[in-house]
């Protein structure tokens, strides 16, 4: 007899349902994101005023550069300007 | 016919900045990180939701660590293992050790494993199985939502499926044979 008998493949495809669309959309758009926060270092590195406005309010530094400003790319972005 | 990148290629692809590439990966193993998080370690959803983007944006920060990229599921297993403890013990004051992860977690991410080749082997069956087996057994989806969506007749719905299970059987024995040792 088959490992794989029709019970036995319905288990495992039931075993992966799909992850939240949100999550997988954001992650898929981690590239698109890290672009969008060099963008935001490299202006930063040479206009203080903005640079200002961003390390005050990473969240709304990231929105206007119409990213999603999830914790992730916050902290990203965070981390990079304390370099 | 569909050709599907091994996952070494895929990774190979992805360091060399090819956006699509990232898409497909996440694709390929998003279901996977976010089950062990939910089934393995049991984790709240909003915690799993957290695992999941930490995973994700660590392995674009680290793919280039990635010393075999053949290994990528293991690697991808492993962060959301770590990250998941790091989630329990940080809601657990009392057990700062590795006894916070659940006992069975061995056996559950081997069986999501397994569950995840049958999903490889799916996607390199034709469209229209992929869609069927994976809204009647991943999305729950009754026949009736199945039929509205694909426009079938409730009536061939069970047999549609049955007949897809065959060749996915047909696969799955194709893959192990080949693997099988001599």
């Amino acid at each position: 007899m088959s490992a794989y008998d029709e019970e036995r493949l319905g288990e495992l495809l039931s075993a992966l349902p799909p992850a939240p669309e949100s999550l997988v959309r954001a992650a898929k758009q981690l590239p698109l994101m890290r672009e969008q926060v060099d963008k935001i270092l490299e202006r930063a590195e040479t206009d203080e005023e903005y640079r200002r406005k961003v390390v005050a309010d990473p969240e709304a530094a990231l929105e206007e550069a119409d990213v999603v400003a999830h914790s992730d790319a916050i902290e990203i972005l965070r981390r990079k300007l304390d370099e | 016919m569909h050709v599907e990148l091994t996952d070494a290629q895929l990774v190979a692809r992805c360091r060399s900045g090819d956006r699509d590439a990232w898409n497909e990966l996440v694709g390929r193993f998003s279901r996977y990180v976010y089950a062990i998080a939910i089934q393995a370690f049991k984790l709240p959803e909003h915690d799993a939701e957290d695992v999941f983007q930490e995973v994700f944006t660590r392995a674009y920060e680290h793919l280039h660590k990635l010393r075999d990229d053949e290994a990528i599921r293991p690697w991808l297993a492993q962060l959301t293992r770590r990250l998941c403890i790091d989630r329990l013990r940080a809601g657990s004051q009392e057990q700062p050790d590795d006894s916070v992860e659940p006992m069975d977690v061995e056996d559950t991410i081997g069986r999501l494993d397994e569950a995840l080749a049958v999903h490889e082997a799916l996607a390199i069956l034709p469209d229209n199985c992929q869609d069927i087996l994976d809204r009647f057994f991943a999305r729950d989806e009754s026949y009736r939502t199945i039929g509205d969506a694909l426009d079938l007749p409730s009536g061939t719905i069970a047999s549609r499926i049955s007949r897809c299970l065959a060749k996915l059987r047909v696969e799955m024995e194709g893959r192990n044979a080949g693997s099988a040792p001599s």
